[in-house]
């Protein structure tokens, strides 16, 4: 497949939008009416129409490059978003293994990786990247193996290590996030990690997430898809800069809310890594202006009811306070009261 | 929607590298490469043997990094419930198998400023992949290896010809030579981490010793599979399922299962890893639970079993299946 | 008492001296010293011939505890200025300790914190060093805008001490930074922080 990647921002003038076939692939997260936390994972098994986010087990889209270009800023604004505890080396490699494979199997008008033992050689043309390379000596990359394939991969990761019965998150790469801090939360283990959210761990989300990913094996990668909404299309909704982009949320008005307000989906995918033993969190965003959302009529009839009748701990949780009477008073002019079909596909 | 990712293999090779030890090396019969591993995970290996479908869970001990092919050791012991004997005695090489992908339960700890690891036996074997991965890694070990006879000890030789004799020793019973684990243990420096994998008495032994001096729980490991103990035949009633089904005398609840046709999950097939958990909806009996991994209080609630290894004292159990 | 429910924050089990350790490495601060006191009279005397303590004062000066501390007759007892004097010989002592040493933590949550990072440093397993909580419930929290780390944070919201945002102390702590999180209370309407609530006494 030839991609278009456009050239569009996720900040100041905020040009991102989705094209047409972009709006349609969209992981859509809501497979009924009504939204409550739940363990919902799903073999990671290609799936979906034809184009679907759920095509290919490492999704690069039309946004790869303009995605990369702002990870790179957010970078240099700030290193501690990219961390990895010593011990997590060859849970590192593991992971540029996997990216590289994946991207260069799926995608091979844009990625090439060539093997000779251990001398790799990647290509990635749509950055202009050629890179020869030793498998294993971090010293031939010129950043640690993980830091550079996930300057080349879209979606936020982060690897867990398995000791003791629990995950414990040891490595990250993370600029495009809900709301939380790697460097906050490195080194915790999966309860804590999550302990900001509410009632999830009340009704036992986290110890079945947990006791199911222990026994999570190799070849046998699952996902799930989580959401949020961000104003404008922001990929770092970092807590850290939280100052920063906080004071959007109060520029909601009933005239912008179609290209202002967006639903944020995450499709996070798991992957038991082979040398490390560790477990890859892929957590990939997908971002979609409420415009574009209510061009599937399926989507806008149920994301309506959805944020219409969400519990109001997850309203302050996910930030949603401020702009969420608007935007559910905008949505339902979409809202035609029919019955909507199963599943997350468009009709 | 399932993946299946059970691998189709041939017997490359078998090779004789003890008493009673055979070496088995498997190849895809697809020509497709083999997944790498970690040092210390276990394959399950499905064996037809006649009519017997024989799943059992051993080691991998080649290098984590070949993949063309996994090794295994298996030791052939005595009243075997048929897995060793049929590996020994009916498997020939350029027969087919089919294995699981590897499951780690006995990762080494990375975080570790130095590895100790204690073999006992055949026990030795996820001890020889995770020194060739710590190797490669470039991490502080050493191996502490105790063998019956000199002739019963497989592969102690390569071993110490490989990473030296400082790295790799052995206590021979037979010499009267003892592994001595306190003095292994007195002055290893702060962070160091214990692996042990024998007979439950080693492990016991060791670990207990390592508890009298001082060392924490998070810096010991052990791992050992533990096969099916032999009982008295029962029934299980499956709840949802609204069927009966018969154990015989040296059968699992999941062998009994598989034999009739119902798949339940499993992972170690030792009463390790927690996931063939099931339910218990009512017993006429006594559970008798042989596994590492419920805690005592889920044992004595009488709820749950680890059907992998676990069987009851009486007339019938109802699972929720 | 600290409050409970929050997740991320460690629980302090108690300074529960391991017989069987060949030696007791102790690093206590303030109030700390009551947590080994206490401890003696449950298990006796014989674990200070292969103990070593390193006390700080910090709040408790008046206290007199360095004395009562001294008094003991520890195998080595040393009283440290400040908290960092006192973790920069932790670290070396550490780096010098074998396997069979048990790692003993007490005093208020931001030196317990950064005493465990001290030991994970060293390659021990947080869950294996045996901490306590004694003396205030202030906490050490960590701005997440700017990484300044204010010590003794009693009220929510407080003001950065490092760049001046009013931030709300959130319920969630890492055991690497040995510190709560603090989080601009009024991002969204810049000028609306509510008035500071003594929290954490």
């Amino acid at each position: 497949m030839n991609l278009n990647f456009k050239n569009e921002s996720f900040r100041d003038d905020y040009t991102f939008k989705n094209s047409p076939e972009s709006i349609r692939r969209f992981p859509f997260p809501f497979n009924e009416d009504k939204y409550m936390y739940s363990v919902n994972m799903e073999p990671h098994v290609p799936a979906g129409p034809a184009g679907h986010a759920y095509n290919n087990a490492i999704d690069v889209d039309e946004h790869f490059v303009a995605e990369m270009r702002d990870r790179a800023l957010v970078l240099k604004e700030d290193p501690l978003r990219y961390l990895a505890l010593p011990h997590m080396m060859a849970a590192q490699w593991d992971t540029l293994e996997l990216l590289m494979e994946n991207q260069a199997a799926s995608y091979p008008e844009h990625f090439t990786l060539e093997k000779n033992g251990d001398q790799w050689h990647w290509i990635n043309r749509p950055m202009g990247i050629d890179q020869i390379f030793t498998f294993g000596d971090a010293s031939t990359l010129p950043m640690e193996p993980l830091e550079y394939i996930t300057r080349q991969a879209q979606g936020d990761f982060v690897i867990v290590d398995q000791r003791d019965g629990q995950l414990w998150c040891d490595a990250g790469m993370v600029t495009t996030q809900a709301d939380w801090s790697l460097d906050f939360d490195i080194g915790m283990n999966f309860h804590e990690w999550h302990g900001p959210v509410p009632l999830a761990h009340e009704i036992g989300v986290f110890d079945r997430a947990l006791k199911f990913l222990l026994n999570l094996q190799q070849g046998k990668p699952v996902r799930r898809l989580n959401w949020t909404m961000t104003i404008n299309p922001r990929l770092d909704t970092s807590p850290e800069n939280y100052h920063k982009w906080g004071p959007d949320r109060a520029t909601v008005t009933p005239e912008n809310v179609g290209n202002k307000v967006h639903l944020r989906c995450e499709l996070q995918t798991l992957w038991r890594l082979p040398r490390s033993n560790a477990i890859l969190f892929v957590v990939r965003c997908y971002l979609i202006k409420m415009e574009e959302l209510v061009t599937v009529p399926k989507w806008a009839r149920r994301f309506h009811r959805v944020l219409r009748d969400l519990p109001p701990e997850l309203v302050d949780y996910k930030g949603l306070t401020r702009y969420r009477p608007t935007t559910v008073e905008w949505l339902a002019k979409f809202d035609d009261g029919q019955p909507s079909t199963p599943g997350i596909y468009p009709e | 929607m399932t993946i299946n990712t059970e691998m189709k293999v041939r017997v490359a090779q078998i090779a004789q590298v003890a008493d009673k030890v055979k070496r088995f090396r498997f190849e895809r019969a697809d020509g497709q490469p083999m997944p790498v591993f970690s040092g210390g995970a276990h394959v399950i290996v499905s064996m037809r043997d006649g009519k017997a479908l024989r799943r059992n869970p051993y080691s991998l001990m080649s290098s984590p990094e070949d993949t063309v092919g996994y090794e295994i050791s298996v030791l052939r012991v005595e009243n075997s419930r048929g897995g060793s004997a049929f590996l020994h005695e009916k498997l020939k090489e350029g027969d087919e198998l089919v294995l699981s992908q590897p499951v780690n339960l006995f990762a080494h700890d990375h975080r570790a400023k130095k590895h100790i690891m204690m073999a006992g036996g055949i026990g030795i074997t996820p001890f020889i992949a995770m020194m060739d991965q710590m190797e490669r890694e470039g991490a502080a070990f050493e191996l502490h290896y105790a063998v019956r006879t000199r002739t019963h000890g497989a592969y102690w030789k390569e071993l110490q010809q490989r990473y030296g004799k400082h790295r790799v020793k052995i206590y021979c019973d037979e010499e009267k030579l003892f592994i001595p684990v306190a003095d292994v243990l007195a002055n290893q420096p702060l962070g160091t981490h214990l692996y042990v994998c024998g007979p439950a008495g080693m492990i016991n032994g060791v670990l207990g010793k390592a508890r009298e001096l001082g060392w924490p729980k998070q810096n010991l490991h052990s791992e050992e599979f533990l096969a099916p103990p032999p009982g008295k035949a029962f029934q299980v009633r499956l709840a949802r399922a609204n069927r009966t089904i018969d154990v015989a005398p040296h059968q699992s609840i999941l062998e009994a299962l598989e034999a009739n046709g119902v798949e339940a999950p499993y992972l170690c097939r030792g009463g390790a890893c927690g996931q063939c958990e099931t339910g218990v909806v009512s017993c006429d009996g006594e559970l008798e639970h042989n596994d590492h991994f419920l805690e005592p209080d889920d044992k004595a609630s009488g709820k749950k079993i680890m059907i992998c290894v676990s069987r009851i004292k009486g007339n019938a159990v109802t699972l929720d299946l | 008492m600290l409050v409970a429910g929050i997740k991320s924050r460690p629980v302090y089990g108690g300074l529960n001296v391991d017989i069987h350790a060949r030696r007791h490495l102790f690093a206590l601060e303030g109030e700390g010293a009551l947590a080994l006191l206490d401890q003696l009279k449950a298990v006796g005397m014989d674990v200070l011939k292969t103990a070593d303590i390193l006390y700080v004062a910090s709040g408790s000066k008046a206290e007199d505890h360095d004395r009562t501390l001294a008094a003991l007759g520890a195998d080595s007892f040393w009283l440290a200025p400040t908290i960092p004097v006192l973790l920069n010989r932790f670290h070396v002592m550490l780096g010098q300790a074998h396997m069979g040493t048990c790692i003993y933590v007490a005093g208020t949550e931001g030196f317990i914190g950064q005493a465990q990072q001290a030991a994970m440093n060293h390659g021990v397993d947080p869950a294996s060093v045996h901490s306590e909580h004694r003396g205030s419930a202030a906490r050490r929290v960590q701005c997440v805008h700017c990484k300044g780390i204010t010590d003794n944070v009693t009220t929510s919201p407080y003001t950065c001490s490092a760049c001046g945002l009013s931030l709300l102390v959130r319920d969630h702590y890492s055991r690497r930074l040995g510190a709560f999180q603090g989080v601009c209370i009024d991002a969204e309407e810049p000028g609306t922080a509510p008035k500071p609530e003594e929290l954490f006494p």
